[in-house]
């Protein structure tokens, strides 16, 4: 596994009061994506900018296949860049803002259409000022924008916002073929599903500290059994008898870390009838993901 | 009852999955540094390819057409001399140019498009200098535009009246009057480069240009001491001697001095800060 994006203790203050990224290290690594969840204002953004040169860190480094981004000769043809689809000007066509990065990174003019078409963005489309546009076309314009330079390296945030269905899942092909093709994928969301489905490795950040990070196999191997039956508190009961942890949720499910395999043994001898008995690998990383931040955003809270 | 069997799915669909490792990474492509002139062709472009930086633009060929018709329509047959057309071009002129310098810097921040600029060319400085060219350049096309509809006015005026055409603006006068236009949009892109949003650098402008000038002349009618000073710290008084076309030694010192201080020094400030400032 090369790794190809390394974040090294990267921390951002603002004043003295506000530490908006926390000693903050991982690694995005090629041929996978990596997926940098957390909830809105845990410092995601605040990192990929940093990450690109927009906000200078109080301290740490940050290194693309080993150079610094601003020691890039030509950024845009290594590492594509979408940080905010509306922060563009609102008077400029679709077509003019791919032209302009075209001839800043002295590309052919032909690249320019080839995005159109790659991103599904019609001839009238991209003639249009980018105040007329939805969220969901500044995005793909956006998408477009980052790939114009054929770069080896993908930083995306939020990328998924504003996207109909369809473009979901045409944005997910479109990084899944990136990534297999040799590319490394930075990608945030606060939205746990979409991370779920395209991340190979997943990096979770709550108010400004990483709070897990490894594969996505390896998180999910956490998450263990959900199971649901009429009678939780007697599920719960055979299952401790048993030698198992047992959590009743509000929800009136019972997880645990044990295997399905285990939680049907213990229910079949205690004689209390299943309704549902499945690996919690849905449900699985919003628990974790709850979990972990749960604990900061108190902390927050009371703060 | 029949039984239904349901061939497994995954939730993502598509190609297969690659495991760790197993892909080698894209080769590395050869890059050369953006070069400076690619920059300025860059910086050039931006300000004409929106309808407000086009109709911008156009403005100034319009109030040249306007200011030439006014002239040639109003004024007496002996008026209609060279420097009475450029007096006329040039007044719109000094409105308009420091405009398009304070939009050349300032709509990457209220337009919030330097995220995408500042992200391609990580070099602030770079981009600002590419900026600072591209708008100096626009400057002197666009008074070598209004030389020639002038000369045109002239030729058409005193043709019109029937009389001899003036060509009373020698070609120092004009080098000093495209100084003198030029410096003006440059005080401009500094008051975009300082304050960083569009609408705070124009009102600043005008406070500058309109509300501060009848104020130093207040207190120079009536402090004697002031009155020694003034050349030497009003910047734009000191600017006046170049639409005149002479300066002496001591003016071009007094232009010096007061420009160091309104001009060049802040325009050091703005650049340390833009520098180190967040781009969000």
């Amino acid at each position: 596994m090369l790794v190809m994006i390394t974040v090294e203790s990267l921390t951002k203050t603002y004043g003295r009061a506000m530490t908006a990224v926390d000693d903050v290290s991982f690694t995005a690594a090629t041929g996978r994506v990596t997926g940098f969840l957390g909830p809105n204002g845990a410092g995601k953004s605040t990192t990929m900018r940093i990450m690109v040169g927009l906000t200078p860190p109080t301290s740490g480094t940050v290194t693309m296949d080993g150079h610094r981004f601003a020691d890039l000769p030509n950024p845009g043809a290594e590492v594509g860049v979408l940080l905010d689809a509306s922060a563009q000007h609102a008077g400029r066509t679709g077509r003019e803002i791919l032209t302009l990065a075209q001839r800043t990174m002295g590309l052919p003019r032909t690249r320019v259409q080839e995005m159109l078409d790659l991103v599904s963005l019609t001839s009238a489309e991209a003639d249009r000022r980018v105040r007329d546009y939805s969220l969901g076309m500044r995005q793909r314009l956006g998408i477009g924008t980052a790939l114009l330079g054929d770069p080896r390296i993908l930083i995306l945030d939020e990328p998924a916002n504003g996207l109909d269905p369809a473009g979901i899942r045409w944005m997910r092909d479109l990084l899944r073929g990136f990534a297999d093709q040799g590319g490394t994928v930075l990608l945030s969301s606060h939205l746990l599903h979409e991370i779920e489905v395209i991340a190979d490795d997943l990096v979770v950040i709550g108010h400004g500290r990483i709070v897990a990070q490894g594969t996505k196999a390896d998180l999910l191997a956490a998450a263990g059994t959900l199971a649901r039956t009429r009678d939780a508190a007697a599920l719960a009961r055979a299952m401790e008898q048993a030698g198992l942890t047992a959590t009743v949720h509000a929800d009136g499910s019972v997880r645990t870390d044990a295997s399905p395999d285990q939680v049907g043994e213990a229910a079949l001898a205690a004689r209390v009838v299943l309704t549902e008995l499945r690996a919690a690998e849905g449900a699985g990383l919003e628990e974790m993901f709850l979990e972990l931040t749960a604990d900061t955003q108190r902390e927050g809270a009371a703060a | 009852m029949t039984t239904t069997t349901l061939t497994p799915s995954t939730p993502t669909a598509g190609p297969p999955r690659s495991t760790s490792g197993t892909v080698a990474p894209r080769p590395r492509s050869t890059q050369t540094r953006i070069p400076l002139t690619r920059l300025v062709g860059v910086e050039l472009r931006k300000m004409f390819d929106t309808r407000a930086g086009f109709w911008l633009m156009a403005s100034l060929v319009i109030t040249n057409l306007l200011a030439t018709a006014a002239i040639i329509v109003f004024a007496p047959d002996d008026q209609l001399t060279f420097d009475n057309f450029a007096a006329a071009i040039g007044a719109p002129m000094t409105v308009i140019l420091p405009m398009i310098g304070i939009l050349a810097v300032t709509s990457e921040w209220t337009q919030r498009s330097g995220l995408t600029t500042f992200t391609l060319v990580p070099h602030r400085g770079r981009v600002l200098g590419a900026k600072f060219l591209a708008a100096t350049g626009v400057g002197v096309v666009s008074m070598f535009v209004a030389l020639a509809v002038g000369a045109v006015g002239t030729l058409v005026g005193s043709a019109v009246a029937g009389v001899d055409p003036v060509w009373n603006v020698s070609v120092a006068h004009f080098a000093l009057i495209v100084l003198g236009s030029v410096l003006g949009m440059l005080f401009g892109f500094m008051l975009g480069l300082v304050i960083r949003n569009s609408a705070g650098a124009i009102v600043t402008y005008f406070v500058y240009t309109l509300v501060l000038p009848p104020l130093l002349g207040l207190l120079a009618a009536n402090q004697k001491w002031f009155a020694d000073l003034q050349p030497w710290v009003d910047y734009s008084y000191a600017q006046r001697p170049l639409f005149d076309g002479t300066l002496n030694s001591q003016q071009w010192q007094q232009l010096g001095v007061s420009g160091a201080l309104w001009f060049l020094l802040p325009m050091a400030v703005g650049l340390l800060v833009v520098r180190r400032t967040e781009v969000k």
